[in-house]
């Protein structure tokens, strides 16, 4: 297209609702600033020196003045912040139902696992009008995933997971940039979003290289790792059972409680000893080093999913002892 | 910190900048407290990594503060307020005049001093006997291993470090201190100080006072996690 | 103001220039005058090496592929331009130039509290530059300015030990000259300065030295232990070792947002002089301007979250931050309109000093301005870690600081080399400067908004046309700058001889000769009147 764009395209929900508040900014602050401009330029020309013997009057000040020009700029950035906060709280949190998409970061690319086990590099497939919540982590240095058609970006972390959600509302391709300066190759660290109709989307899911889900994975992993040793479904073992711990409270040794989220378990396994779990021993060994970021996230979705299943079968076990 | 001019006898060290001796005490004594507060925004920095990292992985702090010589440290504690008190009685010294008095209470608080460095240089050299020097010698074992263990020795190694770097920072100004000590006392046997003239002794003996206040916050903070029943 | 014959060479006065002869006798000064003329040199040095690097990096980037450099070295590029002009050029400039030169001299003292502390903050700052220059010289760094963790801890390989030992020295040139100067302002004063009578450059000052003795000792102990996890590669900021990547971040900026103030106040005081000079009237709202200056400083302190808003900091926090760097906007605002009001009735008259102050004002005000998009949550989160970012900070820092700098040159330089220069040149170079900072800068808050990211050494061939028209803006600006390099130091020889008050400004500096003899006053001024006495019974009760 001919000329210089001033905006990216407006590709979610929330692009043109961030649209208009950088819209608005821009004309009060242009608004003011020719207000300002144009008060200068006319004192600099009405009040020229036109003799050196010229001494102006001298003028203290006008308290009602300084009262004016600090209450209104006050109530104008209070307006701002008041609709930036807003947005960006309604923003923060994914609305449940969310579709979760997994992202490694790392120096310089991007590895995306779907649930169902589609993985790709650089690239991020998504269905159009249904809400996406990516969780995300870096295997290496600080990295940030920067959509700008969706007016989203959140930094990546190793050592922890970040999250961030969208909707797309427009089909196309966009670009996918990093945004926190990561090394020799930053600028290189792109990649595209891809937003395709749900059904299109769902067949690519099935299409390709036929892949385990993010949830066989980790519970392949779970078993080969010799987690399935200690951390017996009955909770026999030295270990607690990881049925139905998803989500839910636990109480440590210390007396404080968490909550079993995902930094919750990828911290148990890469540093047990942080947090123990009331009435066991801390003997877990770590696994740093041998499981990599990946691989976590599979296991977290491995233990979500049995939370999930068996949390309803003890449900029901508990209503049945009651009865 | 002015130099004494070859002028009349009443201007002993008053310093071409200023009017009078007066105001010339006042800015020496307004400037070094200000420096000291640049100090504790220093050491500061230092002091939140330590909440941080200490809030993050308690267990490895209280094990790792199990294993200093917490007998030693409060020698030290001691050794550190007596030099203070000596410190205090150097200035008043120096404002009533008495030249024998400054020299000999000078002198005493670097001999204190001195011996707060040689225990703390024993103290590392005990850390580099057990291998719990961080990078550089890290690989403890026997009981020094068995209370480390618990929290995590990668955590445990994070503690060391705060504790070399905290004593570490403290220990040289230690050695700064000391410095001036010795500048001090030099001047003072020359007869440099006299009651109308003794800032240099009361800033020193500030900068004397913090340390010692800094080392008042880093021996519980270090020597002191936990119980010790 | 005509050059057009040469002075004859007449014996001049005795004074600070000529007081003395040898490099012994300026390396070993005590004279806080001769001490600013050692820092206004070493600060052209650095800031001819941090531009060369700028001009390197626009050359790259006309380019989308990259067109003169490896990635690699693009970062190095990037990296050292920003710790040389900040750290070098713009954290030192006013306060080590300006304000050595000037704080005795506006209060009627004969030096600052302690020169020999002066003279030792000056070898600090060598040192400290000295080791910048081996980093830069045996191979580079390629962290950012920013030395986030864990890239410049535990990833990068380039000389980020002998930075941050470069960085970590210098600071305690900033901590020393600010001590100094709260020290000077609170117990130097001539008789009959009072607080509400000082210029309101020392207010800027008094201001900026709280910043700069409280803040930057956080910066030493962050790059120290920055250094020492380097090195040593056991540390409290990388994840891998247990340690917290977001604790490097706020220590590091607990300092380095306070440290943009540090970088902005003074030039403000400077703005008020020459506004008041130029339009001979008192500032309007004096005490108001003054209380905002230390009302920037301290609010100033509070605000360093909201460069982390998407770190995924707690949302409660982006919102405290977001809503104090917005009240850190309006002191600022305050001061535009004070400074506005001052032009209204005045008698204003346009020599170069008032072009930079105007300059200033607007290019100032455009940076400010577009901070609003960046307090804002929900903007701040499409344009962090974009061009719009970069734009920003240039405006404020170059199109603020330097041209503060550059006007504050241009109205003391006839009192500091007892000189003048020729105001057709400056007044061209001002214009010139104006017109290449907006051509350079405006088109990067486009780009930004269009998402593209900062620190990239090669771009999307859709970003091109605005990189382009940005390079080209930047040399338009190299030459401005080069301009007034060449003519002040030909007015040193050739200038005409400026009488003490070339400009009939008010101010204790004006009424000693030019250039001030070493003693600074044959007699300490007694102060009668208010800052600013400009008008018609001001200046008879002085006659």
């Amino acid at each position: 297209m001919q000329g210089i764009p001033i905006q990216p395209e407006q590709a979610s929900t929330i692009a043109q609702s961030v649209d208009h508040l950088y819209f608005f900014i821009t004309a009060v602050t242009l608004f003011f600033s020719v207000l300002i401009f144009s008060t200068i330029f006319y004192f600099m020309i009405k009040y020229r020196r036109r003799s050196p013997d010229e001494r102006p009057k001298a003028i203290e000040g006008s308290l009602p003045l300084e009262i004016l020009w600090t209450a209104v700029p006050t109530l104008i950035v209070a307006l701002f912040f008041v609709w930036g906060s807003t947005l960006y709280f309604q923003n923060s949190e994914a609305p449940p139902g969310a579709m979760e998409i997994f992202v490694t970061g790392k120096q310089w690319m991007w590895k995306v696992e779907h649930p169902e086990g589609q993985r790709e590099i650089n690239e991020l497939h998504v269905p159009l009008g249904h809400p996406v919540k990516l969780t995300m982590t870096s295997e290496d240095v600080i990295h940030d995933f920067f959509v700008p058609a969706f007016r989203v970006k959140k930094d990546v972390l190793p050592g922890r997971y970040t999250t961030m959600w969208f909707e797309p509302t427009k089909l196309g391709t966009f670009h996918l940039f990093c945004a926190q300066y990561c090394g020799a190759f930053h600028a290189g660290m792109i990649g595209s979003v891809i937003v395709v109709e749900p059904d299109e989307y769902e067949s690519w899911l099935q299409g390709g290289v036929q892949g385990e889900t993010m949830e066989a994975a980790g519970a392949r992993l779970f078993k080969e790792n010799g987690c399935v040793t200690c951390h017996l479904a009955d909770g026999s073992g030295p270990a607690p059972s990881l049925a139905g711990v998803y989500g839910n409270t636990v109480h440590l040794t210390n007396g404080q409680t968490v909550t079993a989220d995902d930094a919750y378990i990828r911290e148990s396994i890469l540093s047990p000893a942080a947090k123990i779990v009331r009435g066991y021993q801390p003997v877990m060994p770590s696994f740093q080093g041998q499981l990599s970021e990946e691989q976590i996230l599979d296991l977290v979705a491995y233990i979500r999913s049995i939370g999930l299943s068996q949390g309803n079968a003890k449900e029901k076990q508990q209503e049945e002892g009651k009865k | 910190m002015p130099e004494p001019h070859a002028e009349h006898a009443e201007h002993i060290g008053l310093a071409h900048q200023f009017e009078d001796l007066s105001q010339q005490h006042d800015a020496d004594t307004f400037g070094i407290w200000l420096f000291l507060v640049t100090e504790i925004m220093f050491f500061g920095g230092l002091f939140l990594g330590y909440a941080v990292l200490r809030w993050l992985y308690f267990a490895a702090f209280d094990g790792g503060s199990h294993v200093l010589d917490i007998r030693l440290g409060a020698i030290n504690t001691v050794v550190l307020l007596g030099s203070s008190l000596t410190m205090a009685l150097s200035v008043r010294s120096a404002q009533t005049g008495n030249r024998r008095a400054l020299v000999l209470f000078l002198t005493l608080t670097m001999i204190l001093g001195g011996v707060f460095l040689g225990i703390k240089a024993y103290e590392y050299h005990q850390k580099f006997a057990e291998h719990i020097v961080p990078t550089l010698d890290w690989a403890p074992e026997g009981e020094v291993l068995a209370r480390l263990a618990p929290g995590g020795l990668n955590h445990a190694e994070l503690y060391f470090f705060l504790y070399f770097a905290m004593t570490g920072l403290h220990a040289l100004h230690m050695i700064i201190g000391m410095g001036l000590l010795f500048w001090l006392i030099r001047r003072a046997r020359r007869g440099s100080f006299t009651p109308s003239y003794f800032a240099p002794v009361e800033v020193v003996g500030l900068y004397w006072h913090f340390v010692d206040i800094v080392w008042i916050f880093l021996f519980p903070l270090l020597y002191l996690i936990g119980g010790r029943y | 103001m005509s050059t057009a014959t040469l002075e004859p060479r007449v014996q001049s006065p005795r004074n600070y220039l000529n007081a003395d002869y040898g490099w012994k006798s300026w390396l070993f000064t005590v004279d806080h005058k001769r001490i600013a003329l050692l820092y206004m040199a070493s600060i052209t040095f650095f800031f001819v090496i941090g531009g060369f690097f700028a001009f390197l990096m626009r050359l790259h980037l006309i380019e989308p592929q990259g067109a003169l450099v490896q990635p690699e070295t693009y970062n190095k590029l990037f990296t050292l331009h920003g710790v040389i002009m900040i750290f070098f050029f713009l954290i030192p400039s006013i306060p080590a130039v300006l304000g050595n030169f000037l704080v005795p001299l506006m209060i009627g003292a004969r030096d600052l509290a302690f020169p020999k502390l002066n003279l030792l903050s000056w070898y600090i700052y060598i040192v400290g530059g000295l080791f910048t220059l081996y980093s830069a010289i045996a191979g580079g760094v390629d962290t950012g300015w920013t030395f986030y963790t864990p890239y410049s801890s535990t990833y990068s390989n380039t000389q980020v030990t002998a930075v941050a030992v470069g960085v970590f020295i210098t600071g305690f040139s900033s901590i020393l000259t600010g001590l100094n100067f709260i020290v000077t302002i609170h117990k130097m004063r001539a008789p009959g300065l009072t607080w509400f009578r000082l210029p309101l450059f020392l207010w800027a000052i008094y201001a900026t030295s709280i910043i700069m003795t409280l803040g930057t000792p956080v910066l030493a102990i962050t790059i120290f232990l920055l250094a020492l996890e380097h090195l040593f590669h056991v540390g409290i900021f990388s994840p891998q070792l247990g340690g917290d990547p977001l604790l490097f971040q706020h220590l590091f900026w607990f300092y380095s947002h306070p440290a943009v103030y540090i970088m902005i106040l003074p030039a403000m005081g400077v703005v008020s002089e020459i506004i008041a000079c130029f339009a001979r009237k008192r500032i309007f709202g004096y005490k108001i301007v003054g209380f905002s200056s230390v009302a920037i400083a301290v609010l100033g302190f509070l605000v360093w979250g909201h460069h982390m808003f998407v770190t995924g900091q707690s949302v409660y926090a982006g919102l405290i931050f977001s809503f104090l760097s917005f009240l850190v906007a309006i002191p600022s605002a305050i001061k535009v309109f004070n400074w506005t009001s001052t032009l209204y009735k005045g008698s204003i008259s346009y020599e170069a000093p008032m072009l930079y102050a105007l300059g200033f004002i607007g290019l100032f005000t455009m940076g400010g301005l577009t901070g609003m998009f960046l307090a804002s949550l929900a903007t701040d989160v499409h344009l962090n870690g974009t061009y719009f970012i970069v734009a920003h900070f240039h405006y404020i820092m170059v199109g603020g600081a330097v041209m503060g700098y550059l006007g504050g040159l241009h109205f003391w330089w006839p009192k500091i080399s007892g000189r003048k220069y020729p105001n057709g040149w400056a007044m061209l170079s001002a214009a010139i400067i104006f017109i290449g900072f907006n051509l350079t800068f405006f088109p990067q808050f486009i780009l930004g908004y269009l998402g593209m990211p900062r620190r990239y050494a090669f771009y999307p061939a859709e970003f091109q046309v605005l990189n382009v028209m940005s390079s080209a803006g930047a040399s338009i600006l190299g030459i401005g700058y080069l301009i007034p390099l060449v003519y002040f130091i030909w007015s040193m020889r050739y200038g005409p001889v400026a009488e003490a008050n070339p400009w009939g400004a008010t101010g204790l500096e004006w009424q000693t000769p030019s250039p001030p003899p070493t003693e600074n006053f044959a007699e300490i001024p007694v102060v009668t009147e208010e800052a600013y006495a400009y008008s018609a019974e001001e200046e008879a009760s002085r006659a």
